[in-house]
């Protein structure tokens, strides 16, 4: 016996690129969805993610942008520190806040911060951030293996799952598998179009993980972002796969993969 | 009266950052603003031996720390900075903070190699006081604007992408020309995507104020800390090695009662109470203590 698991991270209202991923992650035959938050920021039209995860059963944890959007609190809680960096992010998030409906609000008032799962003898960690902190920034070139294992040590699953960076990436500690299931919102700074989910395949033998590519119409997405009068330089990362916004947050090999 | 309720003390959430001040009080530069006034005689605090270094790698990793910190002095006097920065890098992710006047290209090359071996990131720091020799050489000394600058070259040519920490020496309604001329500059020079952070004005006055004494008023009391953000705090998630041990942060180095343990483990077990005036500017200025920590991380009065 084997159960596959679809782990979407950020959508950040990428509702295009949501529909894509439901539909090959059905393609693969996945039993069950999830989504570790971030549903709102950087595109257009918040209200239109949520029908498709309601209509598909996704299973979403509380991100710090849900808890922003659930909570109308004044900023996204990202955590930048950049004042570029916070002056963009602050575009996307009032554009979000005024354009999620009061339905759309409570249910992610209402989501989970965290939720561990047990399929086939196997416990599995799903967070946004981090374990222990909801806006964690885990970049695969800053997190020390030995650091993991302390949630591993603490917490006693198998495998963690998280997102919020925007960059997906995997390691396997001493104690257990950690997996950044990337992002569906906006592509990673690697110069391609495409975003990234990721699959869990958990059977009594382990966790099998993998990356799915998936690509979607980025031309409509910019053409609709245009039309809510959202920022060029978002619309040009969505074109480019390019980060041109919250870059200070980079680590320098994520940053690099652009540079080389 | 020293009750919990009046008490700033401030235990390790966890422990984060782990610094090392690697070559002491050392340094090839004698920078007016220095905080702890390195130079290139001042040997009050010691180098560290890599073999130290190594013991205290081993020790972290039990504590799970995330992050590696080297500052001075300047931490390339060190003879062995290549090696220790290629040990670090085994284990998890290092950062420099320099003032890039003495970086050689077979060094960085080497160092280059080591991390694109590695799963982690080595970042450089370059200080810089201001965007051209006339505001930074009063400050830092005849000529350094020219070699940190050269430094910044090498890095790049080396393919790092080192962060420049410019202390802003203008009013603020000039940041966007002087930002935008500088990174021009730095494009000349074949830097193409340049990382660029500014620091508040006040850490010149803060120094003045550093060393011209506190009131007795200007003390963080157990009250103020309350629904503050602790993490805010340097000393709430990071500590340093130097060669007289384990102290409570990089900025207290010098106050005894600071020194907190010889090994990291009781070190980082030990809550500090806020009781210096240092500590009444970072609660009061949490940029000041993240200059020379990490997250927004720009480096600060001693690189
Ligand atoms: S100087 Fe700052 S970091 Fe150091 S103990 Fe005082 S408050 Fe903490
Ligand atoms: S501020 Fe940095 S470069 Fe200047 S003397 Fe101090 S340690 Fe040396
Ligand atoms: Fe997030």
């Amino acid at each position: 016996m084997s159960v596959r698991l679809a782990l979407f991270g950020g959508i950040y209202n990428n509702y295009l690129a949501l529909e894509a991923a439901l539909k090959a992650a059905k393609a693969l035959g996945v039993d069950e969805y999830y989504c570790l938050g971030d549903i709102g920021a950087f595109g257009p039209f918040p209200d239109r993610s949520f029908p498709l995860l309601y209509e598909n059963q996704v299973h979403c944890i509380q991100g710090n942008y849900d808890d922003s959007i659930g909570n109308q609190l004044d900023n996204c809680q990202c955590g930048y520190t950049d004042p570029r960096d916070n002056y963009f992010a602050q575009i996307s998030y009032d554009y979000t806040l005024e354009n999620t409906n009061a339905d759309n609000q409570k249910f992610l008032r209402g989501l989970e911060k965290e939720r561990v799962l047990k399929i086939e003898e196997q416990k599995i960690l799903l967070c946004h951030g981090s374990p222990r902190k909801t806006n964690e920034f885990l970049w695969e070139s800053t997190t020390p293996l030995h650091f993991l294992e302390l949630f591993f040590h603490q917490r006693e699953v198998d495998c963690i799952a998280g997102t919020h960076t925007g960059i997906k990436w995997h390691a396997n500690t001493s104690l257990g598998q950690f997996v950044n299931v990337g992002v569906l919102g906006r592509p990673e700074n690697d110069g391609t179009t495409n975003v990234w989910f990721t699959t869990l395949d958990i059977s009594r033998d382990g966790i099998q993980h993998n990356f799915h590519p998936v690509v979607y119409d980025y031309d409509r997405l910019s053409r609709e972002m245009q039309l809510e009068g959202l920022p060029d330089e978002f619309i040009e990362t969505i074109q480019t796969g390019r980060w041109t916004t919250c870059l200070e947050v980079l680590p320098q090999k994520e940053r690099q993969r652009l540079n080389h | 009266m020293t009750s919990e309720s009046t008490t700033a003390r401030v235990t390790l959430s966890h422990l984060d950052e782990l610094w090392f001040q690697v070559t002491g009080t050392r340094c090839n530069l004698t920078c007016n603003h220095c905080f702890i006034s390195c130079s290139p005689h001042n040997n009050s605090f010691g180098f560290l031996s890599r073999t130290e270094i190594q013991n205290s790698l081993e020790e972290s990793k039990q504590l799970g720390v995330k992050g590696y910190y080297f500052t001075g002095g300047e931490p390339f006097l060190h003879s062995e900075m290549v090696e220790i920065l290629e040990d670090t890098l085994q284990i998890g992710p290092a950062t420099v903070l320099t003032n890039a006047t003495v970086l050689k290209d077979e060094w960085l090359q080497r160092l280059q190699q080591a991390q694109s071996e590695s799963r982690y990131s080595l970042e450089f720091r370059v200080s810089i006081d201001g965007f051209d020799a006339e505001t930074n050489d009063p400050i830092r000394g005849e000529g350094t604007f020219a070699r940190a600058i050269r430094g910044v070259e090498k890095l790049v040519h080396a393919g790092f992408l080192p962060i420049i920490t410019a202390t802003r020496t203008w009013k603020d309604s000039e940041d966007s020309s002087m930002l935008s001329g500088f990174i021009s500059m730095l494009k000349q020079r074949g830097y193409s995507q340049p990382r660029i952070k500014l620091l508040p004005t006040l850490k010149l006055g803060a120094e003045q104020n550093r060393s011209g004494g506190y009131s007795e008023q200007q003390r963080v009391t157990g009250a103020m800390l309350q629904d503050y953000d602790r993490s805010q705090l340097v000393c709430e998630h990071s500590r340093i090695v130097t060669d007289r041990g384990v102290h409570v942060c990089p900025i207290l180095i010098e106050s005894p009662d600071a020194l907190l343990s010889n090994d990291l483990t009781t070190a980082a077990q030990k809550p500090y109470t806020l009781s210096h005036g240092a500590c009444f500017t970072c609660y009061q200025y949490g940029a000041i203590c993240s200059n020379i920590s990490t997250g927004s991380g720009p480096s600060g009065a001693s690189s």
